[in-house]
C-alpha cells in the first residue's frame, strides 16, 4: 500500500503550545508518541529491576545450601520478579509499541483518547511504587508467587494488599489502554483502509485489547474476593466456611491464560512486519494470519484448567482442557508456517531485526513444543510446579516476548529518534542474548524432568552441576542487556542519519512520514491506495 | 493545531497537554496507599482515603467540565461521537466481566464446591454432619446460623424500581430528541429518584440482614457471594446516578441538543446495563 501526503509534519510552525516542553511535557503528555516513549522507558526500567531479583535468585541458587538470602526473602524474590516482569515490564512495552506505532500505521493523528492515554500511562509507575513500597512493609513483599493462590495470600501480611492494589492499578490502566487502542483501530483508519488491509501488527493488538477487556477484570474480581477474606471474613477460598481454595485457581487462570497470550499476540504482530521487510516479500497467508490470532485468542479463553491438572479434576474435565490446548497448537502452527513462507525464496538479509525475528522462530517454537508435552495432562502430573515448567514460560516470554520486543525496537527505533542503530552492537546484542539464554534455560527442562520443584531457595546436591551453568548463563544474559541499553543511548544521541523508508523493502504508512518522526502526523488522513 | 474542517470542527480533536491524568493518578496513589494502611489498622488510612476521594472529585469536575466545553463549543466532530460510542460500549463489556466473575465465584460455590464439601471422603473423614444444600454455612460449624432473604418484597419491589426507572429514562431520551426541554429534565429528575429509592430499600435490607436476620458479610459463603454480589451492583447504582445527575446538570445548564447528547446516552447505556445486571441477581441470588 502506498500513501500521498500532504506537508506533513509542518503544521506545528507558529504554535507553541503544541510543542510543550521541560516537565509538562511528559507529565501533561497528550501525544502518542511521548506517551509510548515514556511507555517504553518504563518498561526498560522495570525489566533492569525485575532482572535484578532474578539474578539475586540465581545467586543464591549457584550453589547448593542457603548462601545470601533467607528462604522468605527469596521466596519474596521470586514473587516479585514474576509480577514486575508480566504486568510492569512486557505488557507496557507492547503498550508502548501500540501507542508509538498504531497511528503510524493506520495513518491517524494521534490516539483516540489522548488523555485517557496519559492517564493509563501514569498509573504504572504508581502501582509500581507500591509494589516496592511493599518490600519495606512489616512482613515484607507478597511471597505467594505470582499468581498469587489462595490460601497463602489470605495469610500474608500488608505487602500482599499493597500487591493487590498495585495490580487493581494497573489492572484499570490496562482496560483504558484497551479501550483506547481498539477506538483508535476501529474509528480512526485512515480512508482507504478496510480491516483486512490493516498491517498486523494493528490486527494483533486489537485482538489482544479484547483479550484485555475480557479478562482483566475478572482479575480485579479475583483479588477483590483475596482482598476480602483477607480482611473482611468472606469465605471465598477457606473450605470451613464453605468456600473452595481451589475456586482461585479456577478465575485467577481464567484471566491467567489469556494473559499469556496477551503478552505473546502482539509479539507475533511485531514478527510478521519484521519478516516480510527483511525477506523482501509480502506477508504470506495474510487472511490466514488473521484467523489465526483470533481463533487463537478465542481457544485461550477455554483453557485454562491445564494450570490445575494437579488439583483434582474430575477425569472429563481433564480430558477436555487437555485437548483444547492441543487445538491451539494448530493455529499457532499456521502461523510459524507462514512466517517459514514469507522467507521461502526470499531475498534475505539478516540486519538485527530480522535476527531477532528469525531467532524469535527458533525458540518460541521450542516453548510451544514444551507447552505441548504439558499439555498432555499424565505427563503434567509428573512435570507440574518443576523447572520444566519454568523453562517452558522463559521460552515463551523471554525468547518469544522479549526477543520481539527487541526485533521492534531496533525495526522502529530509526523512525522514532532519526538515527540508525549501530549494527555492530544490534549483532553482539543478539548473538550474547540468544547464546546466554539458551545456557539460562536449556538445562532447566533436565532440572524440570529430573524433578527440581520450582519456587524453592535450596535444591539437592544431585541438582548443583546444571544449577551453576544456569546462574553463570543468567548473568550473562543480563550483562548483554546492557548492550541494549548502550545502543539505545548511542541512537538517541546520534548516528548516521535514518532516511524515510529507512528499510528498502519496508511498507506501510509509518515509512512514509519523515525519521524522525515529527511530533504530529497525519492531522489530515492519508490517502492509502 | 488540527487541520480545521469548514465548519470550523477539527477532523479529529486531540487536546492539549492536560493536568487531569495527573491529578488522576495522585488521587489514585493515595487510593493505593490509603486503602492498604487503611484494611491494616493504620490510623492515617481512612485519612489518606480521604484524600483520594477528594482529589478524584475534583479531577472528575474538571476533566468532565473540561470535556463538556470542549463538546459544547463543537470541537468534537463526527468521528470523535463514534469514538465516544465505541469506548463506552466496551467499558460496559469489561464491567460485565467483572460481575462475571462474581456470578462465577457464586456458580462455583454452589454447583461445585458445596457438593464436593458433602461428597462421602469429606463426609466420613472430616464433617460427618454437613448438609451439602444451598444455603450453607459451611462446614466447619465456623459460622453463626443466619436467615436469607427471599425474593419478596423489597426485591422485586426494587426491580419494579429500577425497570421503570428505565422507561422514565427512555421518556426523557424520546422529550431530549423532541427538543421538549422541561419533560426532559422533569423526567431525568424521576429516574434519579427512583435510582436513589432503589437504594434506599437496598441500605434497609443491609440493616434488616445484620440486625435481625444475623446474616453478614461473614456468614459463610452465601454471606460472602450475597453481599459482593448485591453490594458491587448497589455501588454501580451509585455510580449510574451520580452519572445521570451530571447529564441532568448539564441539561438545566442548556446542554445537548436533539441530534448530539452521546453523554446522555453514555449514562443511559450505563443505567441500563446496572438494570440488567440487577435482574441476574434478583433471579440468581434472591430466587433460586
Ligand atoms: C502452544 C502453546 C502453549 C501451550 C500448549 C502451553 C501449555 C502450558 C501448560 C499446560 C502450562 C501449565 C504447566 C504446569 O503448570 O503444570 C503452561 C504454563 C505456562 N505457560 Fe504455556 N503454553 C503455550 C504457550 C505459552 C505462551 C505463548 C506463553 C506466554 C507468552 C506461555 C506462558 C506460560 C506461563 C507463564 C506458564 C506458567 C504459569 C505458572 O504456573 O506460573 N505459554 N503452559
Ligand atoms: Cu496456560
Amino acid at each position: 500500500m502506498s500513501a500521498v501526503l500532504d506537508h506533513p509534519g509542518d503544521h506545528a510552525h507558529g504554535h507553541a503550545h503544541d510543542h510543550p516542553s521541560g516537565w509538562r511535557r511528559w507529565l501533561y503528555a497528550t501525544n502518542h508518541k511521548d506517551i509510548g516513549t515514556m511507555y517504553l522507558w518504563f518498561s526498560f526500567a522495570m525489566l533492569l529491576v525485575g532482572g535484578v531479583n532474578a539474578l539475586l535468585l540465581r545467586t543464591e541458587l549457584f550453589q547448593p545450601g542457603l548462601q545470601i538470602l533467607r528462604p522468605e526473602f527469596f521466596n519474596q524474590l521470586t514473587t516479585m520478579h514474576g509480577l514486575i516482569m508480566v504486568f510492569g515490564a512486557v505488557m507496557p512495552a507492547f503498550v508502548g509499541f501500540a501507542n508509538w506505532q498504531v497511528p503510524l500505521m493506520i495513518g491517524a493523528s494521534d490516539m483516540a483518547f489522548a488523555r485517557l492515554n496519559n492517564f493509563s500511562f501514569w498509573l504504572l509507575p504508581v502501582a509500581a511504587s507500591l509494589l516496592i513500597v511493599s518490600y519495606f512493609v512489616p512482613g515484607g513483599a507478597t511471597a505467594a508467587g505470582w499468581t498469587l493462590y489462595a490460601p497463602l495470600s489470605v495469610q500474608m501480611g500488608p505487602g500482599m494488599d499493597l500487591a493487590i492494589l498495585a495490580l487493581h492499578l494497573m489492572g484499570a490502566s490496562s482496560i483504558m489502554g484497551s479501550i483506547n487502542i481498539i477506538t483508535t483501530i476501529l474509528n480512526m483508519r485512515a480512508p482507504g483502509m478496510p480491516l483486512m488491509k490493516m498491517p498486523m501488527f494493528c490486527w494483533t493488538w486489537l485482538i489482544t485489547a479484547y483479550l484485555l477487556l475480557a479478562v482483566m477484570p475478572v482479575l480485579a474480581g479475583a483479588v477483590t474476593m483475596v482482598l476480602t477474606d483477607r480482611h473482611f471474613g468472606t469465605s471465598f477460598f477457606n473450605a470451613a466456611g464453605g468456600g473452595d481454595p481451589v475456586m482461585y485457581q479456577h478465575i485467577f487462570w481464567f484471566f491467567g491464560h489469556p494473559e499469556v497470550y496477551i503478552m505473546i499476540l502482539p509479539a507475533f504482530g511485531i514478527i510478521s512486519e519484521v519478516i516480510p521487510t527483511f525477506a523482501r516479500k509480502p506477508l504470506f497467508g495474510y487472511s490466514s494470519m488473521v484467523y489465526a490470532t483470533a481463533s487463537i485468542a478465542i481457544l485461550s479463553m477455554i483453557v485454562w484448567a491445564h494450570h490445575m491438572f494437579t488439583t483434582g479434576m474430575p477425569v472429563t474435565g481433564q480430558l477436555f482442557f487437555m485437548y483444547a490446548t492441543m487445538l491451539i497448537a494448530v493455529p499457532t502452527g499456521v502461523k510459524i508456517f507462514n512466517w517459514v513462507a514469507t522467507m521461502w525464496r526470499g531475498s534475505m538479509t539478516f540486519e538485527t531485526p530480522m535476527l531477532f525475528a528469525v531467532g524469535f522462530i527458533f525458540v518460541f517454537a521450542i516453548g510451544g513444543f514444551t507447552g505441548l508435552i504439558m499439555a498432555v495432562a499424565p505427563l503434567d502430573i509428573q512435570i507440574h510446579d518443576t523447572y520444566y515448567i519454568v523453562a517452558h514460560f522463559h521460552y515463551v516470554l523471554v525468547a518469544g516476548s522479549l526477543f520481539a520486543l527487541f526485533s521492534g525496537t531496533y525495526y522502529w527505533i530509526p523512525k522514532w529518534t532519526g538515527h540508525m542503530y549501530d549494527e555492530r552492537l544490534g549483532k553482539w546484542h543478539f548473538w550474547a542474548s540468544m547464546i546466554t539464554f539458551n545456557i539460562t534455560f536449556f538445562p532447566m527442562h533436565f532440572l524440570g524432568l529430573a524433578g527440581m520443584p520450582r519456587r524453592y531457595a535450596d535444591y539437592p546436591m544431585q541438582f548443583a552441576d546444571f544449577n551453576a551453568v544456569v546462574t553463570i548463563g543468567a548473568f550473562g544474559f543480563g550483562l548483554s542487556q546492557l548492550i541494549f541499553l548502550w545502543m539505545v543511548i548511542r541512537c538517541i544521541k546520534g548516528g548516521a542519519k535514518a532516511s524515510d523508508r529507512v528499510w528498502e523493502n519496508a511498507h506501510g504508512l509509518e515509512w512514509t512520514v519523515p525519521s524522525p518522526a515529527p511530533f504530529h502526523t497525519f492531522e489530515t488522513p492519508p490517502v492509502v491506495k | 493545531m488540527v487541520s480545521a474542517t469548514s465548519s470550523g470542527t477539527p477532523y479529529y480533536f486531540v487536546p492539549h497537554p492536560s493536568k487531569w491524568p495527573m491529578v488522576g493518578a495522585i488521587a489514585l496513589a493515595f487510593f493505593g496507599f490509603g486503602l492498604a494502611s487503611w484494611v491494616n489498622g493504620a490510623p492515617f488510612g481512612p485519612w489518606l482515603f480521604a484524600i483520594f476521594i477528594a482529589i478524584l472529585a475534583y479531577m472528575m469536575i474538571g476533566w468532565f467540565g473540561a470535556v463538556a466545553r470542549e463538546s459544547e463549543s463543537g470541537l468534537y466532530g463526527e468521528r470523535v461521537d463514534v469514538s465516544f460510542r465505541w469506548s463506552m460500549s466496551w467499558f460496559i463489556f469489561s464491567e460485565v466481566m467483572f460481575f462475571a466473575a462474581f456470578f462465577g465465584a457464586l456458580y462455583y460455590a454452589r454447583s461445585i464446591a458445596t457438593p464436593w464439601l458433602g461428597d462421602l471422603d469429606h463426609r466420613s473423614l472430616l464433617w460427618p454432619d454437613f448438609q451439602a444444600t444451598w444455603p450453607n454455612a459451611g462446614p466447619a460449624g465456623v459460622v453463626e446460623p443466619f436467615q436469607t432473604i427471599g425474593p419478596w418484597p423489597i426485591p422485586t419491589l426494587n426491580t419494579a424500581l429500577l425497570l421503570t426507572s428505565g422507561v422514565t429514562l427512555t421518556i426523557a431520551h424520546h422529550a431530549l430528541k423532541d427538543n421538549r426541554r422541561a419533560p426532559l429534565a422533569f423526567w431525568m429528575l424521576v429516574t434519579i429518584l427512583l435510582g436513589f429509592t432503589f437504594l434506599g430499600f437496598q441500605a434497609y435490607e443491609y440493616v434488616h440482614a445484620y440486625s435481625e436476620l444475623n446474616l453478614k458479610l461473614s456468614s459463610g459463603i452465601f454471606g460472602s457471594t450475597f453481599f459482593m454480589l448485591t453490594g458491587f451492583h448497589g455501588f454501580h447504582v451509585t455510580v449510574g446516578a451520580i452519572m445521570l445527575s451530571a447529564v441532568l446538570f448539564r441539561i438545566l445548564r442548556g446542554h445537548f441538543t436533539p441530534q448530539r447528547h452521546f453523554a446522555f446516552e453514555a449514562a443511559a447505556w450505563y443505567w441500563h446495563f446496572v438494570d440488567v445486571v440487577w435482574l441476574g441477581l434478583y433471579v440468581v441470588v434472591y430466587w433460586l
